[in-house]
């Protein structure tokens, strides 16, 4: 199962110290977490139970594990969430209740994230705005486009063609009775994501732009190139997680919402370093899958939703002190 | 040799400028459009005034991040705090003028401890300004959201002078904004702390080795920023009668008073730059704002665009810069 | 002269840095309204002793006397207000603030609670006025608009509002042209009047002679000698060079093992270097010596395509090579080892093997695989590091924790994946300790052996004349001499700085 494999790649360029490759301490506190769920709701080992706990976990996770990308090159992208309801109100719009034209409204929704990407990468790269400030902007971009252009009322529901991706559960699968399509995205994506930054080159010149830009320079890293790939990447995986939650949220301009900082704290969970330098796609992964888990217990405690936002928040920052703080016993600069 | 310096820093002199050339450029746009539509009751010094009067929260948020940013920092909770100051104070008063006054105590206390907090984590625990700010936003929207079914409340008309009430002729909250930002000119030219802010900034190792105490400096830096974003929030409770728990980020004003300050030239790795340069950034968003009206552009046209200017007026500064961004 | 009782006394301090003895028992003293120069090699530890004095660094034996107190500052500010201040070749000034800002930073006159700009100014000027009416500087100029030779005043301008009895001067003429020496020069003279007591650090044996009253020379971390009265500057030379080198150079290049020309400059300029024309030959280690401000590390930053020839022709193996982009240099063959490692060579967060494949990757696919290269694989580089030597407990821990010989290594290790024709150091063994230096020169050669071209940047003399097959002199952005090995440490010093002779 998901958490398994996840936990089995123990997180390569997660922080080491000394020789003993140490296990990210993301998957204990998952594992913990997972089975104090159990306890308050038994029926969660029933895969009714934990099939849609990572459904529903899974375009945060597709999220996070592209957010990575952008945090390990040094930099944050904050224009994900707006570009997750750009992708569903678009799809809306383009689809037009008519189910046929599915087969190209994904591509061109993976276009305009492709666009929305290296746009990202080239204010920063070349007009050298921080990523910060050239990701918000980009975020009240695609906000406002998303409401021009459904002129602020977007259609009410979209094709069963496009929803498959989010809401379909293949039935009858052995052991598990039931396996859904959002899950086997987010395991596609997460592997991918997974070869893309632990064993390509694209993956080391990554973490060397967030380590040292300058040194990565002189060493021969084409910097531009790389930093554009890495927002790239987080664009085409918020595309991907618009696609999934068109499939189970429905239509409207404020789906989007909130996601870039949840995922930017699945992977503060996941131990990446701000700024850059360190960073690991499954214990990104892992991270959302924790994020999700602490909302779900909030959830059958019985807390109220807004609650989850104060939460995300105390968790964003103890997660950053924890980090500093291990670092700086460890000896670290 | 003093003409050779002169000649190499050239470029740097045009920029300490442009925050003036940008604004003579929107005005200039702006009243060749009024002109050309035939508008001229646009160009009255009333209609100035409403311009102006448009920007009072923006100004009075950018006041205060003018400090965040010029210590080196930054604040991502200004657009909650506004919107938290408003909600609160209209509970609080709920229509009755004798609240009033506590009503103000508790929001601008509630500022000074928002502003301390973010301080206190960039200092003492060494949280990255960018997510500490951004983990106050997140807990401070929570908290609102939580709390808010149960507040209601309105702020009494008597408070609503604050947004609409005049003095001689001026709107009350006019000069209520030029009294901050003169305040803010005078702490930052005529203080020691005012000196020890543009240390801080420019270099947080050569401040300390002067023997400045920069830890209090950006916490105190903080607590300013949080206090005009209270005010701020206070000020839009008044305008609109009662506060919601969407008006700071409806208004982005987390992003549009960075927007200002940098445009108005304070750099954002700090150290550089002041106060008049965000009354000049504050006031060209006004009128773009007053040039999108005037030429009719819809309401969402006009979000786009303005994401597009913040960027654009960003890049201005950054783009000269040789050193790598991320 | 005063009454000799000295201002501050520093005796038999002793300072050791992992893997390094930097000072060996050194003692010292500085007398009020005498300018005592202090005279030494790079690492000789002039640098370590006035960190000591000035509560950078603490020491590890020996006592501070200030006044006729011990005193144990773990701080400079402690030393300020005991009246040290010292002046670094760094500049620690806020480039946005004025003159005067600075001058008074951290303890602005206030005047009702408000600062009084006019107290201020007044003030600052009158600090300026001592460096005479040769070289005016305003007080309310903001600090990024002056030249570097202005800042340079305004920072032993700080130094001297402070009112302090011992002022370090840091090679405070390395920046400073013949006119701006003369304005530093008279203004330690008034200085001087005043009964402040100076210490001055420099290379320069015409400025020792000039201003000092006595000089003490270190060497390795010893004083080699201390004379009382300036003597003539060739025993002060003689003094500072000459040591045992036995093997610890390696032996230079035979006539058969230097071959073809690899890269040729002619009449090579930009913003910051003239006329720079000359030739590197495969197998031969050559020495570019020079002081600061020769922009020796602008010439290397030129022909890597960091800050590019604006001018002139430059060939790599027969081939054009005006390159505009490290990029671009790398994939013709040139590798550069900069000399500030930590900032500009090394990823400190990732792993040995990682450093190493930097440059193998860089050059590859993006989407390639990372532990397959067509340079190298990870197994390759691996055994690179280990054939280089070089320590780790293993090559997939952070780089950040190995010391800076092993860390060097690494560094070589990523070009030499690569096979480059020039490879070009920069202060290849600074920061790293004398016993691993001998590796580095080893190793330089062995390169050389190979074919190399090997440029050598380096402020520390001995270490040019001792590594080098042929050593190049800069100065102010112009080749002005070359020599052959051989060569004394005083005629390359005479090159340098422009001089007469001195010494024999």
């Amino acid at each position: 199962m998901s958490q398994q494999t996840v936990s089995s790649q123990q997180a390569p360029g997660a922080p080491r110290s000394g020789r003993l490759p140490k296990i990210n301490p993301v998957f204990f506190v998952l594992a913990a977490l997972l089975v104090a769920i159990t306890l308050s709701n038994p029926n969660f080992v029933e895969p009714t139970g934990y099939m849609n706990f990572l459904k529903r976990a899974a375009p945060l996770a597709i999220l996070a594990a592209g957010q990575i990308y952008v945090i390990v090159s040094g930099g944050f992208d904050l224009s994900v969430g707006s570009l997750i309801t750009l992708t569903v109100v678009g799809s809306s719009m383009l689809l037009n209740n008519n189910a046929d034209a599915t087969w190209w409204v994904i591509p061109i929704m993976y276009a305009v994230g492709l666009a929305v990407g290296v746009v990202n990468g080239l204010v920063v790269s070349f007009l050298r705005v921080p990523s910060l400030i050239a990701t918000l902007g980009m975020m009240i971009t695609l906000n406002g486009a998303a409401f021009m252009w459904s002129s602020g009322s977007p259609r009410g529901y979209l094709p069963e063609t496009f929803r498959f991706f989010g809401r379909v559960n293949i039935q009858g699968i052995p052991l598990i009775q039931f396996l859904p399509v959002a899950l086997l995205v987010m395991l596609a994506a997460g592997s991918y994501l997974f070869w893309l930054m632990h064993r390509t080159n694209l993956g080391r010149m990554l973490h060397a732009i967030g380590d040292n830009p300058r040194a990565a320079q002189m060493s021969g890293v084409p910097i531009e190139r790389v930093r554009i790939t890495a927002f790239v990447v987080s664009s085409l995986s918020a595309v991907t997680a618009g696609i999934l939650l068109g499939g189970f949220a429905g239509v409207s301009t404020d789906v989007g919402v909130g996601y870039e900082l949840q995922a930017i704290t699945a992977c503060v969970i996941g131990g990446a370093q701000l700024l850059g330098g360190r960073g690991s796609v499954p214990a990104s992964i892992a991270g959302a899958l924790t994020l999700t888990a602490i909302f779900t217990l909030l959830n059958f405690i019985g807390l109220p939703k807004p609650v989850r936002d104060v939460v995300q928040g105390v968790i964003l920052i103890v997660a950053v002190v924890l980090a500093t703080y291990r670092r700086n016993r460890a000896g670290g600069t | 040799m003093s003409t050779a310096t002169l000649i190499k820093r050239l470029p740097s002199r045009i920029e300490r400028y442009s925050p003036a050339l940008l604004l003579a450029a929107a005005l200039l746009i702006y009243v060749a459009i009024a002109l050309s539509l035939g508008l001229t009751r646009f160009l009255t010094p009333e209609a100035a005034i409403s311009i102006l009067n448009r920007s009072i929260a923006l100004g009075m948020t950018a006041v205060g991040q003018t400090f965040a940013i010029l210590v080196g920092s930054i604040d991502l909770s200004v657009a909650h705090l506004i919107s938290a100051s408003a909600v609160v104070s209209s509970a609080i008063m709920n229509g009755d003028p004798a609240m009033m006054a506590p009503a103000v105590v508790v929001v601008l206390l509630m500022g000074a401890l928002v502003g301390t907090l973010n301080g206190l984590m960039i200092t003492r625990l060494e949280v990255n300004p960018l997510i500490a700010t951004l983990g106050m936003a997140l807990i401070i929207q929570g908290c609102l959201a939580s709390f808010h079914g149960k507040f209601g409340g309105s702020v009494p008309d008597a408070f609503q002078f604050f947004a609409y009430g005049t003095v001689l002729g001026l709107p009350f909250s006019l000069m209520v904004l030029a009294v901050v930002v003169v305040a803010a000119w005078v702490v930052l030219r005529f203080t020691r702390f005012g000196s020890n802010v543009y240390s801080v900034g420019g270099n947080r190792d050569t401040a300390r080795a002067a023997g400045i105490k920069t830890n209090r400096v950006v916490i105190a830096s903080h607590i300013l920023c949080s206090l005009c974003a209270s005010l701020s929030g206070l000020y839009l409770a008044s305008r609109l009668k009662s506060g919601s728990p969407w008006l700071g980020t409806e208004g982005a004003y987390d992003l549009e008073s960075i927007a200002v300050v940098v445009i108005g030239g304070t750099i954002l790795s700090g150290g550089k730059g002041g106060i008049w340069g965000t009354v000049a950034g504050v006031v060209i968003f006004s009128l773009i704002d007053s040039i999108f009206n005037l030429a009719g552009v819809d309401a969402f046209a006009k979000q786009v665009m303005r994401g597009i200017i913040i960027v654009a007026a960003v890049a201005f500064y950054a783009v000269r810069s040789k050193r790598i961004v991320a | 002269m005063n009454t000799p009782s000295p201002v501050i006394e520093m005796r038999a301090i002793t300072k050791s840095f992992p893997g390094v003895k930097a000072l060996k028992g050194v003692s010292f003293a500085a007398y009020p309204g005498e300018v005592h120069a202090l005279a030494g090699e790079n690492g000789a530890g002039k640098s370590t002793l006035m960190k000591i004095l000035s509560g950078v660094y603490r020491l590890d034996d020996g006592a501070v006397v200030v006044g006729g107190e011990e005193r144990h500052f773990t701080h400079p500010l402690e030393a300020i207000r005991a009246g040290i201040a010292v002046i670094y070749q760094e500049f620690s000034l806020l480039p946005e603030r004025t003159v005067a800002q600075n001058i008074f930073l951290g303890r602005e006159p206030t005047r009702f609670g408000l600062v009084d700009h006019r107290a201020m100014n007044r003030e600052a000027r009158r600090v300026l006025s001592l460096f005479g009416s040769a070289h005016r500087i305003e007080a309310d100029t903001v600090v990024a608009d002056l030249d570097v030779a202005s800042q340079q005043l305004v920072e032993i301008a700080k130094a001297v509002s402070l009112d302090v009895r011992v002022i370090v001067m840091d090679e405070p003429t390395a920046a400073l042209n013949e006119t701006e020496c003369e304005v530093l020069f008279s203004l330690v003279d008034t200085l001087k009047k005043r009964d402040v007591a100076i210490i001055y650090i420099t290379h320069r044996m015409r400025e020792i002679t000039r201003l000092a009253d006595r000089v003490t020379v270190l060497k390795d971390g010893e004083t080699a000698v201390s004379f009382d009265e300036v003597p003539e500057p060739d025993a002060i030379v003689r003094a500072m060079v000459g040591r045992d080198i036995g093997d610890f150079y390696a032996a230079p290049a035979t006539p058969q093992e230097i071959g073809d020309i690899v890269l040729s400059v002619r009449h090579g300029g930009n913003d910051r270097l003239r006329n720079i024309s000359f030739d590197l030959r495969a197998g031969e280690v050559v020495g570019i010596a020079g002081l600061q401000g020769a922009e020796r590390v602008a010439l290397a930053k030129a022909i890597f395509g960091i800050s590019p020839f604006t001018e002139g022709e430059v060939m790599l193996a027969g081939k054009s090579a005006r390159f505009n982009h490290p990029r671009d240099a790398i994939r013709a063959g040139i590798g550069l080892l900069p000399g500030d490692r930590k900032a500009e060579g090394l990823v400190l967060m990732q792993s040995v093997t990682d450093n190493g494949m930097l440059t193998a990757r860089a050059l590859s696919a993006l989407a390639g695989r990372a532990d397959a290269t067509a340079f190298a694989t990870t197994e390759e580089m691996d055994g690179l590091l280990q054939d280089l030597d070089v320590r780790a407990g293993s090559f997939s821990q952070e780089i950040k924790a190995l010391s800076g010989g092993n860390q060097q290594k690494a560094i070589v290790a990523r070009w030499l994946a690569l096979a480059p024709r020039l490879l070009i150091f920069i202060e290849p063994t600074r920061g790293i300790d004398v016993n691993a230096k001998a590796g580095i020169y080893h190793l330089m050669r062995d390169l050389a052996r190979k074919g190399t071209a090997i440029m050598m940047i380096s402020s520390d003399l001995p270490e040019v004349l001792g590594a080098a097959d042929r050593i190049l002199v800069m100065r102010g952005g112009e080749l002005v001499a070359a020599f052959p090995r051989g060569v004394s440490e005083a005629d390359v010093m005479l090159a340098a700085t422009g001089e007469e002779a001195v010494a024999a």
